[in-house]
């Protein structure tokens, strides 16, 4: 199994060491062969905006909406989940939207406002998550195919919908691998 | 002494410090110094924005004193763009530091582009809740300005020129102490700690790691794709582009071309491409040409 991570800019890196910490194989996605070879993706953190317009200027935004429709796991996480969202509140941006969530940008706030703080995950026992938010989107609604695995105060942080995973925090800088392989179990 | 890391050790804050850090990898800060500029640089696909009252190349036709930015330009450029803005103060300048935390910038450059405040001590960057980019020429100047809290350091290069040769020769100077300090064996490195004027904690990081324990980005004289690309192929995680984008002929397109080249650095055809047609760079002034005295990237202790 290979597992890509979307490299047009932001947190690819961080990703691509937890996954070879589970013993993946791992691929930097840039280009359609690239996204072609690979058995799931995974789009990290960075500026929602910049991946939005280096895939466009690439041609890569349908080939990808393609991939994930056709039922390729992929696991977004913060600005990853914005490009993944159906509709981007009070913005007018481009995202794939394939799965049934919307999102505000920025909704928890500037740099000053990020945070990190512990919670319960669905699905993996144990201790709770430690979840680091960076300028963190907010989950604003989700779907009826949508299924909370995670929430703070009451708002959804971790998000499935079949083949596809969000978060509006970043598992990658946790150093906790957990969530990177509840998601490397949902590929066949 | 504990098995962990100095950055393993820091208070909770660093992880969120750092963290906006790595989310700005692979991507492209830009100078701006109007609401309008701040847009073109974020359609243009900036990862951030750095607001500015001059850049540096109109600093250094200015002379005088460059100081921060007047609050009112950060907060309108704030108003206009999406993606983080950052902000600049003056070497060891606090209270500069404070007002753009009250601005809530979302990084603070303690930059030796600006006229420094204090010729003998930075900022104490832990005080703060907003995380601090640095410039170094070395590994020693890096690790002092993580010691003091920085959660970003940049390769200083010379602001305002146009000319690469200074950020390649820090970015190689900053590569090559690493892989020197890797290579020691344990009891060097206090010696090499007290050689490079590093904090010894961090200085055994690195030769655990071999790597800085902060993203490590770019900037000062990045005129054109190929010498973002150059910067991105040398270890720069990230670049930052001063007067290069808004001092040239076109620079929706130029930004543009940036931002692509440090995605696909890697791909010299796709370079080729990127490269076509952008118009005149910035003039630019040549390192050779600039008196000891005009050269900022001295500034930094």
């Amino acid at each position: 199994m290979i597992s890509g991570v979307l490299a047009m800019q932001g947190a690819f890196h961080k990703h691509k060491l937890v996954m070879e910490s589970l013993g993946c194989k791992t691929l930097e996605v840039r280009t359609i062969d690239e996204l072609l070879s690979v058995d799931c993706l995974i789009i990290p953190g960075g500026e929602s905006t910049v991946m939005v317009k280096l895939l466009s200027e690439n041609n890569m935004m349908d080939p990808l909406k393609s991939r994930i429709l056709d039922g390729m796991p992929v696991f977004g996480t913060c600005a990853g989940m914005i490009l993944m969202s159906r509709e981007i509140s009070r913005m007018n941006q481009d995202s794939l939207g394939v799965m049934d969530i919307m999102v505000e940008r920025n909704a928890y706030g500037r740099q000053l406002e990020s945070f990190e703080t512990e919670f319960e995950v669905s699905g993996i026992p144990g201790e709770p998550f430690h979840g680091i938010f960076i300028r963190a989107p907010k989950i604003v609604s989700t779907g009826r195919m949508v299924q909370v695995l995670a929430e703070l105060d009451s708002v959804p942080v971790l998000v499935r919908q079949g083949n596809m995973l969000a978060s509006s925090f970043h598992p990658e800088l946790s150093g906790d691998s957990r969530i990177h392989q509840f998601f490397a179990s949902m590929v066949k | 002494m504990t098995d962990k890391h100095w950055s393993d050790r820091q208070e909770s804050t660093w992880k969120t410090k750092v963290g906006l850090a790595e989310m700005l990898k692979g991507g492209v800060i830009m100078d701006v110094v109007t609401p309008d500029h701040a847009k073109i640089a974020e359609d243009a696909g900036a990862s951030a924005v750095m607001a500015l009252e001059r850049v540096p190349a109109d600093i250094r036709v200015a002379g005088g004193v460059a100081r921060m930015s007047d609050p009112d330009v950060i907060i309108k450029i704030q108003e206009s763009v999406s993606i983080p803005v950052m902000a600049k103060c003056r070497i060891g300048h606090f209270v500069e530091a404070q007002i753009l935390e009250a601005l809530e910038v979302d990084f603070i450059d303690e930059s030796e582009v600006l006229t420094p405040a204090d010729d003998r001590f930075h900022v104490n960057k832990k005080n703060f809740k907003v995380p601090f980019v640095c410039g170094c020429r070395d590994l020693g100047e890096a690790l002092r300005r993580i010691g003091e809290g920085a959660a970003m350091i940049r390769t200083k290069g010379e602001a305002g020129t146009g000319d690469i040769i200074e950020a390649v020769r820090h970015m190689r100077t900053l590569q090559d102490d690493m892989r020197r300090i890797s290579s020691l064996p344990v009891e060097e490195l206090m010696t090499a700690a007290k050689e490079l004027g590093a904090p010894y904690e961090l200085v055994l990081e690195v030769a655990r790691t071999g790597k800085l324990p902060v993203p490590n980005f770019s900037a000062g004289g990045v005129a054109t794709p190929a010498d973002a690309a150059l910067m991105m192929h040398l270890g720069a995680e990230a670049v930052f582009v001063g007067s290069g984008i808004f001092k040239s002929g076109d620079p929706a397109k130029r930004a543009k071309a940036i931002v692509q080249a440090v995605t696909f650095y890697k791909d010299p055809a796709r370079l080729a491409e990127i490269s076509r047609n952008l118009g005149e760079p910035m003039t630019g002034i040549g390192m050779a040409q600039l008196g000891d005295k005009d050269r900022l990237a001295g500034r930094g202790w």
